[in-house]
């Protein structure tokens, strides 16, 4: 039996030839998802085909010859070329088994600069990742209505741009690229947060965006920041399970039990971000990653080389001037130099992050570890009542009711 | 970023939609089958409701064995929760333009009734990772 996962890996192959024949990306994304629901109903009965890509490519290009039929019949165009070839004969072309793997070209449309990062992250998964409108629905906790709207909402939004489905020119190529690693960077946080609280029915997102950010890496083996977006994404999950209690509630770094942490990802991730880095462009996600490397090989807290993760904050800083960076940094300036140190650091960012409930947390931490238990209680209550996580809030409540009770 | 929308309608004034005429009853559910109907189509549509009225309502309690208590009919209520929607948006004010376009639901006569829609982001954001 097929694998999901390969059945998954093979969508964007699909979906680059039948987008190569008939040159309609909406229609042809469309055509594939029909097939692939197709392979994922018979295939279990039939069993797997020998040559699956060429099966799910003549499946999908049927759909398309009926729904250029349809057009054409719609819009009584009787010279459309594809209409006039009867279904038989396109079959026939599709004897062409030749690997088209243009999944860069698809991330490109996919994260186009129209589309809002929701929308981004809904056709990457269905068009790159191969999932299905339900999987998606459900992973964002939406009616697969909606979720099917979505999507073609988003096809339409990129029709109607200026750029369309063009591929990006030679100049634009940086900034899609930026914007392919940052909707991958957000598909994977959807998900990694999302394991915390009861439902853990999602499907299960961090999955798909390394998966993903793997075949990224593939195309574009000599970027460093996609190798550091990957080893970001790994070194951040392996610690995922145990990131969560027993009953879906938020255990914080310094609590967790580090013999859950995985450490296979951890080697993996290193192994990725510390070759990367020796390439000389060190960017936001290479350093990310290295800041996650920090803590996971560490054996506690206490053991952890913050003075290094002070420095790494402080280069990202001077890279992206960027308050929640800041909020970070003051953290770990308290663990180097104590929670004064911390706090002033905090009041520089105050000002500029408008009273986020974050700036909250954190000055009741860097209270409590002052020994200011009644500031960090206050502290700890103003950024529960204003959190938009049940998980965190709960963390929040439990952190101020402990220090109510000493 | 997750929203309820709850429209909550005044005990008395005019929203007593079954004293309206026919016709406006009529352009009123038409509005909002339409309304529901594009939020659907925008992708942002979770799920609406609308709820009986609050002389159909019950308030319940516990008693000392568990079992249900209940209690009602308060038809003098002030305002009443007569529906509500859950979108799925991308910021707040995309939740704000929806709720000012429900707002505009149509009266007696066609008027806009401009009824007070409460928005609360629903608990499903991302929690953040607390080091130490």
């Amino acid at each position: 039996m097929i694998e999901l996962a390969e059945l998954r890996e093979l969508a964007p192959m699909v979906l680059s030839a039948v987008v190569r024949r008939y040159r309609d990306f909406a229609a042809s994304e469309d055509a594939v998802q029909e097939a692939l629901l197709a392979a994922a109903q018979q295939w279990p009965v039939t069993g797997v085909p020998e040559h699956p890509r060429a099966w799910l490519i003549s499946v999908a290009s049927r759909r398309m010859v009926d729904h250029v039929r349809s057009e054409a019949a719609r819009r009584k165009r009787e010279e459309i070329v594809v209409s006039l070839v009867p279904p038989e004969d396109q079959l026939a072309l599709q004897a062409d088994t030749e690997a088209h793997d243009d999944t860069l070209e698809l991330l490109f449309t996919c994260c186009h600069p129209a589309l809002s990062p929701s929308s981004a992250i809904a056709l990457t998964l269905r068009a790159v990742g191969g999932l299905t409108t339900l999987e998606i629905a459900k992973a964002y906790l939406v009616p697969e209505a909606t979720m099917a709207q979505r999507i073609s909402r988003a096809k339409a939004t990129i029709k109607e741009s200026a750029t369309g489905f063009d591929p990006p020119t030679e100049a634009d190529v940086a900034a899609r690229m930026r914007a392919v690693t940052h909707v991958l960077y957000l598909m994977f946080n959807e998900g990694y947060t999302a394991s915390a609280g009861a439902e853990l029915v999602r499907t299960d997102l961090a999955f798909e965006a390394i998966r993903v950010t793997r075949m990224l890496l593939r195309k574009r083996p000599d970027d460093p920041e996609v190798a550091g977006l990957l080893a970001l994404m790994l070194l951040t999950d392996a610690r995922r399970t145990a990131r969560t209690g027993p009953h879906g509630e938020l255990v914080p770094l310094d609590e967790q039990d580090r013999s859950r942490w995985d450490r296979t990802q951890i080697a993996e991730g290193t192994a990725l971000v510390t070759a990367a880095f020796a390439r000389g462009a060190v960017g936001p996600y290479q350093l990310q990653a290295a800041i996650a490397a920090c803590h996971d090989e560490a054996a506690s807290t206490e053991a952890t080389d913050w003075p290094q993760i002070v420095a790494l904050y402080s280069v990202l800083l001077a890279i992206e001037d960027n308050p929640m960076v800041a909020l970070n940094l003051a953290i770990a300036e308290a663990m180097v130099d104590g929670p004064a140190a911390g706090l002033a650091r905090l009041a520089q960012v105050d000002a500029r992050l408008g009273g986020h409930y974050r700036v909250d947390a954190v000055r009741a931490h860097l209270l409590e570890r002052a020994g200011d238990l009644a500031g960090a209680r206050t502290h700890y209550e103003r950024a529960a009542a204003r959190t938009a996580s049940l998980a965190e809030r709960d963390y929040l409540l439990a952190r101020a009711a402990q220090l109510r009770d000493r | 970023m997750k929203f309820m929308l709850m429209m909550n309608a005044p005990g008395k004034g005019p929203y007593q939609i079954a004293k309206w005429p026919l016709e406006d009853i009529k352009a009123h559910i038409a509005f909002m089958k339409d309304f529901n109907k594009q939020l659907q189509k925008s992708g942002e549509l979770v799920g609406a409701e609308g709820l009986s009225g609050p002389d159909q309502a019950k308030l319940v309690k516990a008693g000392k064995d568990g079992s249900p208590i209940t209690d009602g009919v308060f038809p003098e209520a002030k305002e009443f929760l007569a529906g509500y929607w859950i979108v799925d948006v991308d910021s707040a004010e995309r939740a704000y333009a929806i709720a000012a376009a429900a707002s505009m639901a149509p009266g007696p006569g066609g008027t806009p009734l401009h009824l007070a829609i409460e928005v609360r982001e629903v608990m499903s954001g991302p929690p953040t990772d607390y080091t130490p």
